[in-house]
């Protein structure tokens, strides 16, 4: 058995596995519960001034029989009382002392009310704050939220007014609705951030109603725009993870949020820079114990792999992770397709006939039934074909012409340049 | 057994209602194939993942279309059609899972359309042609149907007061209740196509007349009833032919009394309708008896185990010699063993009876199941080309008269398609077009 306890910024917690703050960590009812079934931290349910919450809130997208591919709501913070949460807080942390109790905070950008509500809340003794600079609805109309975390001078200030009161480690909780989140990173390692987490949800119109033409979901026939999570979110999450992580400016841990569903979900989140990650969506569609496979998943790959801390995840595909410009010119990989694999559904020929490069062929076979044979000269290992084949590992791409000397576009351009 | 029980089991469908929740996760497994091999294994050429992706978007009209517009017999098809054999049997995911359920998703969407009054096809511009069909089966049913749409005026000749063949009276109903049948009818009468029921070819109109009232005639009559045995004793009450028996329970006519022990001679499609019928009429012991063995057996797969299933027993490798009886009545057949030999001229090992090896069973009813006649008396008088009663065809269903073009049973000859619903359906649609094509060049007033 691995070790899989982590240290994001000193806030320890027995697993990697958090609830983010939203209805999960609602109530201490909830996140007891939650510390039962296993997890190992849990961001309380955003608080703050108190506010009302408008009924009609969530909104389902189903891809396929798969429902919950992504969810949306305009829920706002916390609508029940400040002293309520922090008495629960408190009897939550006295039961699970070795779990991480983090308190998610959002409030006007004052300094007073901000130092004013970390003292309270540190004196129920919870392990860090998370300063939700994220929720892109309501409380960004109130100048709260992303209205904050979209203006790196406003994120700066607000953490560093926190960071002066708090005497536990400060999480800056990013909103993904900016060009380049690096700025609004920078702007919280800047502003003494201990640590950030990140992302918050991403503005989304969920649909609209083919009967009625209402916004989904709508409230008494209007809609307004909502924050968009889950496992449809996740490439668009760890990819602003992953630009954080390689940030030189930047260098501070990272808890990673968006999509995560699965143990496999988090191994990449670790892979690409996050100490731990956070999740809702996949909680709130199955409940608390998924948090059994996430462990135990997780326990088995790191045996699998020799690996005795989940520690030793963290970071090690950064490297790996860069830009276009830095990428081999010269590798070239073409389509295989294994004949025993195949099951003759022909997705591959009419994806790449229709909409790739026109290199597979049918070929007819004695039997009446055809191959489907890529021309590898033609083939530009787009991988488009190896995507759609429903068998695994039926396409593989291998590399052809492995011999060749390495050239980015970089380079090339250098020795363009260079030879004029 | 009760009455209503007996009859409650008659007319209980064998096909499970299907959830929406079902249909919609299976529909969502398809692949959506190119050039999709279900599509080419049905003899209609349904473009299967185009009906099943159209169920995953919610437009059922538009696939109750794309399955109606290929097979006008969609809605029997998906209860009659040997699937496995077909486009389940080709499926691409019976090599790494298992077939997509095509025919239950068929039947999910023609049973929407059914119960939505939902208008699928429209008749053409009148192009003034005039075809008599004869027989209004699944063959006759379809051949009209594409006719209408091309704007020709279509007359049904049919020898029975209802449309339909034998998917009206000669399927069991727990496999193939009438209303599905009478409901595909329906469609293609509402197209404007003129039916004359109670009226057969041959009997009260001649088929000369056809030739002249009409440019053209498509021949759909399919085939007539099962032969005699020509043994002793066939004359005695309790000895069916099994397409009347089937009609007459389909149809709540009186069989008078079933007894508890059956006997069917045969194993074909009909021995089994036959069979599983007699059980649920309240048959204790039903046995089908074949002369050759389980291997050369023509019934489908899915209907022997569906037979086994309903408790039908079988009896190989024997044929019967006579009937036995007392006071008019059956009570028993006498059979005698046979053996294989060599191959005959159907391809299939020749049996020959072993001599002094008769045995007699005890029987209630004997239900003959041996194939059907072959229908001759409407071809008086066309000089239409026929081979032991079949009349020939080409690959268009033309007959060696230029204006007779003919589909269905009533062509079928081993070696060439398969007696199925879904082959009628598809040969009447192409027997409708070849002659469409003939016309097109032609203009007419
Ligand atoms: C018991 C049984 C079970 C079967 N089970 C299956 C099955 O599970 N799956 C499957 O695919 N197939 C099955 N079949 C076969 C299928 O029913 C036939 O292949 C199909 O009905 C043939 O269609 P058709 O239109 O050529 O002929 P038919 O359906 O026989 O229709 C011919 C029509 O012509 C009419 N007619 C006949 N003579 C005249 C005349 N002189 N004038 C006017 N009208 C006339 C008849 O009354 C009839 O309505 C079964 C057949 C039987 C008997
Ligand atoms: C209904 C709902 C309410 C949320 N409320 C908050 C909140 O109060 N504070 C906060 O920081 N994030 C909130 N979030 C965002 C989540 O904490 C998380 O960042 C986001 O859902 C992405 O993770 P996921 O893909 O695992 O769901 C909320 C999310 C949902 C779905
Ligand atoms: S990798 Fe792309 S180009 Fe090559 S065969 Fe596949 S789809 Fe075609
Ligand atoms: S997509 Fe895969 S399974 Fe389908 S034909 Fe191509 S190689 Fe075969
Ligand atoms: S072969 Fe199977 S998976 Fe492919 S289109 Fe047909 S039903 Fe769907």
């Amino acid at each position: 058995m691995a070790d899989l306890s982590i240290d994001l910024a000193g806030i320890r917690s027995p697993n990697p596995f958090w609830l983010a703050s939203a209805p999960p960590t609602n109530s201490g009812y909830q996140v007891m519960r939650a510390f039962e079934a296993g997890w190992g931290g849990a961001v309380w349910k955003t608080l703050g001034d108190p506010i009302v919450n408008v009924s009609s809130r969530f909104a389902g997208l189903q891809v396929g029989s798969q429902r919950m591919f992504a969810m949306n709501n305009i829920e706002l913070i916390t609508d029940r009382p400040l002293e309520v949460n922090l008495k629960e807080i408190r009897e939550v942390k006295k039961r699970f002392p070795d779990r991480a109790v983090v308190a998610s905070l959002m409030m006007e950008p004052k300094k007073e009310s901000w130092q004013e509500l970390v003292k309270r809340v540190q004196d129920v003794g919870v392990d860090g704050f998370e300063l939700n600079f994220g929720c892109p609805h309501g409380m960004s109309e109130r100048g709260m939220g992303s209205a904050v975390g979209q203006v790196p001078e406003l994120v700066q200030q607000s953490t560093e007014w926190v960071v002066e009161a708090a005497e536990v480690p400060v999480i800056v909780k990013l909103t993904p609705n900016i060009t380049d989140i690096r700025h609004t990173a920078r702007a919280a390692a800047q502003g003494g951030a201990n640590a950030i987490s990140m992302i918050n949800t991403i503005n989304s119109l969920m649909g609209v109603d083919l009967d009625t033409w209402y916004p989904v979901p709508h409230v008494d026939g209007k809609g307004a725009h909502g924050g968009y999570c889950g496992p449809a979110v996740k490439p668009i999450a760890l990819h602003m993870v992953a630009d954080c992580a390689r940030d030189p400016d930047i260098n501070i841990p990272i808890s990673g949020i968006g999509g995560v569903s699965t143990w496999r979900d988090a191994v990449e989140y670790l892979l690409m820079g996050a100490t731990g990650v956070q999740v809702c969506t996949a909680a709130m569609h199955h409940g608390f114990g998924i948090v059994e496979d996430m462990i135990d998943g997780l326990n088995h790959y790191l045996d699998d792999r020799g690996l005795a801390s989940v520690r030793e995840l963290t970071g090690r595909s950064v490297h790996r992770y860069t830009e276009w410009g830095n990428l081999n010119l010269e590798y070239k990989v073409v389509a295989r397709i294994d004949q025993d694999a195949c099951i003759r559904c022909n997705k591959c020929y009419i994806a790449c006939e229709d909409t790739a490069h026109q290199c597979i062929d049918r070929v007819p076979q004695p039997d009446g039934i055809h191959r489907l044979v890529v021309r590898e000269e033609d083939c530009v290992g787009c991988n488009l074909c190896s995507m759609v084949c429903p068998v695994d590992d039926c396409i593989t791409m291998v590399q052809v012409d492995a011999s060749k000397p390495a050239q980015t576009w970089r380079e090339r351009e250098m020795a363009r340049i260079g030879g004029k | 057994m009760s009455e209503r029980l007996e009859s409650s089991s008659l007319f209980a469908s064998i096909h499970r209602s299907l959830g929406r929740m079902d249909v919609v996760h299976e529909a969502n497994r398809c692949l959506y194939c190119y050039d999709a091999p279900c599509t080419q294994a049905c003899p209609t050429h349904i473009d299967v993942p185009a009906f099943i992706h159209k169920i995953r978007t919610g437009n059922l009209k538009g696939s109750a279309r794309v399955i109606m517009e290929a097979n006008p017999a969609g809605a029997s098809c998906a209860r009659v059609c040997p699937t496995e054999e077909l486009c389940e049997g080709a499926c691409v995911l019976n090599k790494e899972d298992v077939a997509i359920r095509i025919g239950d998703l068929q039947r999910y969407v023609t049973d929407w359309v059914r119960e939505h009054d939902v208008e699928l096809f429209q008749p053409g511009p009148p192009t003034g042609f005039r075809v008599a069909v004869v027989g209004g089966g699944p063959a006759g049913l379809s051949a009209a149907r594409e006719l209408a749409r091309m704007g020709h005026s279509v007359t049904i000749y049919e020898a029975k007061s209802r449309l339909g063949g034998l998917n009206t009276y000669g399927i069991v109903p727990f496999r193939l209740p009438e209303d599905v049948a009478l409901w595909e009818a329906e469609q293609v009468v509402k197209l404007g196509v003129t039916v004359h029921t109670d009226t057969a070819v041959g009997r009260d109109i001649s088929p000369q007349e056809l030739l002249t009232r009409f440019d053209a005639v498509v021949l759909a009559f399919g085939m007539g009833a099962v032969p005699r045995l020509g043994i002793e004793g066939e004359e005695l009450t309790g000895v069916w032919d099994a397409i009347e028996l089937i009609e007459r329970v389909k149809t709540g006519k009186s069989i008078g009394e079933i007894g508890s022990t059956v006997v069917v001679i045969g194993a074909g499609n009909t021995a089994v309708d036959a069979a599983t019928c007699s059980k649920r009429l309240g048959a204790e012991q039903v046995t089908m008896v074949y002369r050759r063995t389980e291997k050369e057996m023509t019934a489908y797969e899915f209907e022997y185990d569906f037979a086994k299933q309903e408790g039908v027993e079988f009896r190989w490798l024997s044929a019967p010699t006579r009937i036995l009886g007392e006071e008019g009545r059956v009570r028993g057949v006498e059979f005698i063993r046979m053996r294989l030999e060599a191959a005959d001229d159907s391809g299939r090992p020749r049996p020959v009876p072993i001599p002094g090896s008769e045995y007699v069973v005890e029987a209630d009813t004997v239900i003959r199941a041996i194939g059907q006649h072959r229908l001759t008396e409407v071809l008086q008088g066309l000089g239409v080309e026929c081979r032991d009663g079949v009349i020939q065809v080409d690959e268009r269903f033309r007959t060696s008269n230029p204006k007779v073009f003919a589909a269905g049973d009533c062509t079928f000859e081993k070696g060439r398609g398969e007696a199925m619903v879904v082959e009628a359906a598809e040969q009447g649609k192409v027997a409708a077009w070849s002659l469409h094509q003939q016309w097109s060049h032609m203009q007419r007033v």
